[in-house]
């Protein structure tokens, strides 16, 4: 039994270990003490990113029964499995903070959490399987591989085993458009045309200018966000410029350009408004996307409970052992 | 290529097909183009459950097993074009409905995820025994692409086999709707075993050991699926047998959709490359 | 909750841990998690979760629920007796440094 004063001792013990984890760049794991913050951070964090995989499914998805090629069809059918199976690992990771996934679930369908707004633009041609391969992918590969450092272990651990997947999700879009481009006049011009839609929507998946974004820098003291948004940002142009050279492909953007002092490509401003816009839910497709998932989730509500029916009486403990039959 | 953690395996493909020489005879071309039908439609399907699966985890399994029939076919199709100098993507997106020549089971739609197991149930049954018997072809490239695909439906046999235990005997609905699935798929069974015309010209021209007869098959699927059924609390329905005719490119109203969704791109831009 | 993530009845279906031990690997290694009804089910979509790039030869699963921590609270006491041990490491051993093969 412990006194008052004996109880804030410990409090102060718990919080410099966390902050001694923090400071020397090691792991924070789901039973150690955390800020209640942290923890709330976390949470959210991650399953907005688990939401962002899964939402991420459908615009996709929505090409693998027309895939032009058979070749083609069996890589969109498998990135999108990457992508069910990344939603898996972060769930998981979020799960060991204390929140279940059917209550993740619940708050995704009943629109209670976010996801990647990027997903809330929809996929008319089949040039778009490229444009978020190498645009969308690109930017999340830019933002998830200083998160394999995160603070939290199991969310720098499921980060890294989808870093190793994400590379091919890349490629296999640039590969696309570099197919189309080397393709028919009509290929060409929808290669075009689709990298003009995703391009600046694809920077904005940084999130806004850092002096709009608040949660930042907490977020960076706590070792969970290890660059600023305009940070990843520049770099990801940076990356992108010589790649669309390789493409052939013009960045639909007059102001891009190489500025020697500073040892990077200016860009020009992003319309800030339209990225708001599909946040508070008026994007291309906000309502359709969650609404498939509900109903998917509500469809195979009769699937779930039989199994686990079936299990409870099939696998069912007896006296504290486990008897299978 | 060589993206990390990159696996070199020796397992076929049609990718290793296409580079080879090989040259398919006209009459296993014949024969391998109606199994790769068969593999293409299913697996078109099942690719059909991806964003729409009952749990994510299934939507894993299932993207799984329809990669591996999408595997198979793309394997019978390009082995198949080597014949006429037609690559798997000239057969499967610029052939018409008649000159499919699928099964009609594989065409039917999904329903719901009940029906999908009931189909899986009888066409994986139904391909662990064709893919064991084909293994020991004497045409080597129809013997390999078995070989890899006999481990594979073995797996997804086993899949349908737990679910279709689990549906039976999980809630009443779910027993409900498991024997909804069977009874819309079961009159198509008979047609998996009827004598195919390609196996039977290859025969006839004295190609002995290529092809599989399936109508030597039935038994041990009598054998196997019926009390499958029986012990996950259903009942094997009793329903006439299905006219079919896929072989002879006669199919049901659902092929004819199916076709123009999987082709309408690839048609609008003939001749491209993807 | 005796580990992290264990959701015991409260989910449809109960959490599991996935470890794999790969063709070059000596030991299992923890792979992550997944949601499985059961035992049977939760081997099978470990596989599919876990597998699709060879990566593995034998998986365990293991109910969430089943897991028993070491309690970090208690971190100091359990990890204290290697602390100040480090004749346990051949680094320790600086005469031998430049001694070929020891």
């Amino acid at each position: 039994m412990t006194t008052v004063a004996e109880g804030v001792a410990d409090l102060t013990a718990e919080e410099a270990e966390f902050e001694r984890l923090i400071d020397a760049d090691s792991r924070v794991e789901p039973r150690d003490w955390m800020p209640d913050a942290y923890r709330k951070t976390l949470i959210r964090q991650i399953s907005q990113h688990a939401h962002s995989e899964i939402i991420g499914m459908q615009p996709e998805g929505n090409w693998i029964t027309r895939a032009p090629s058979l070749k083609r069809k069996a890589i969109l059918m498998a990135k999108v499995q990457d992508e069910a199976g990344h939603g898996l690992y972060l769930y998981s990771a979020a799960q060991t903070l204390g929140i279940d996934r059917d209550e993740m679930f619940e708050q995704l369908i009943t629109g209670k959490a976010k996801y990647s707004s990027i997903f809330n633009y929809t996929t008319p041609t089949w040039a778009d399987m490229g444009s978020i391969g190498w645009l969308v992918d690109g930017a999340a590969i830019c933002n998830q591989v200083p998160l394999c450092r995160a603070s939290y272990g199991p969310y720098g651990r499921a980060m890294t085993r989808i870093c190793k997947e994400e590379s091919f999700h890349q490629r296999q879009g640039f590969e696309i458009l570099l197919q189309l481009m080397r393709g028919t006049p009509e290929q060409q011009r929808m290669a075009q045309e689709s990298v003009n839609r995703w391009y600046a929507p694809a920077l904005m998946m940084f999130g806004p200018p850092d002096e709009d974004s608040p949660n930042s820098k907490q977020s960076m003291a706590w070792k969970i966000k290890r660059f600023s948004n305009d940070d990843l940002r520049q770099r990801f142009v940076d990356m992108l410029v010589p790649q669309a050279e390789v493409l052939g492909i013009t960045l639909p953007d007059p102001d891009l350009k190489w500025n020697e002092e500073r040892g990077h490509y200016d860009f020009g401003e992003l319309d800030w408004s339209e990225f708001y816009e599909v946040l508070a839910g008026r994007g291309q497709a906000n309502a359709v996307r969650v609404a498939k998932r509900k109903k998917a989730h509500e469809d195979g509500a009769w699937v779930r409970e039989a199994a686990r029916a079936y299990a409870d009486r099939e696998f069912a403990v007896r006296d504290g052992e486990r008897v299978a039959s | 290529m060589n993206h990390s953690n990159h696996v070199v395996s020796s397992a076929i493909t049609a990718e290793k097909i296409a580079d080879s020489s090989v040259v398919a005879p006209d009459a296993h071309a014949e024969y391998a183009l109606a199994l790769g039908d068969d593999a293409l439609v299913l697996a078109h399907r099942l690719g059909e459950w991806i964003t729409n699966a009952p749990e994510l985890e299934e939507d894993v399994a299932l993207g799984n097993i329809g990669l591996d029939l999408l595997g198979h076919a793309r394997s019978f199709l390009t082995y198949a074009g080597s014949a006429w100098n037609r690559s798997e993507d000239d057969l499967a997106y610029f052939r018409d409905e008649a000159q499919f020549r699928s099964r009609q089971i594989f065409e039917l739609p999904n329903g719901d995820f009940a029906q999908t197991i009931a189909r899986q149930l009888i066409v994986s049954a139904y391909f662990v025994e064709l893919y064991r018997a084909l293994a020991e072809s004497s045409d080597e490239t129809l013997a390999a692409i078995a070989a890899k695909a006999s481990k594979e439906v073995a797996y997804h046999l086993d899949h349908s086999v737990q679910w279709l235990q689990r549906l039976g005997l999980g809630t009443d609905y779910s027993r409900e709707r498991m024997q909804a699935g069977l009874v819309v798929m079961w009159p198509f069974v008979d047609e998996l075993f009827r004598a195919d015309p390609f196996a039977e010209a290859l025969e006839s021209a004295g190609q002995h050991g290529v092809a599989v007869d399936v109508t030597a098959l039935r038994p041990a699927f009598d054998a196997l699926v019926p009390r499958l059924v029986v012990d996950a609390g259903l009942e094997v329905p009793e329903l006439p047998a299905a006219r079919g005719g896929g072989r002879g490119g006669i199919h049901s109203e659902a092929l004819g959709p199916m076709l123009a969704e999987i082709q309408v791109l690839a048609r609008a831009h003939p001749g491209a490359t993807w | 909750m005796t580990t992290p993530g264990d959701s015991g009845a409260r989910e449809t279906w109960p959490l599991w841990e996935v470890f794999i031990r790969s063709s070059r690997g000596l030991s299992h290694v923890h792979a992550g998690s997944l949601h499985a009804p059961d035992e049977t089910m939760a081997v099978r979509n470990a596989r599919d979760l876990y597998t699709r790039r060879a990566e593995g030869v034998s998986i365990w699963v293991v109910r969430a629920s089943d897991i028993t921590t070491s309690d970090p609270d208690a971190r100091g006491e359990f990890f204290e007796s290697p602390q100040g041990k480090e004749f346990r490491h051949a680094t320790y051993y600086s005469e031998s440094e430049s001694v070929p093969h020891l």
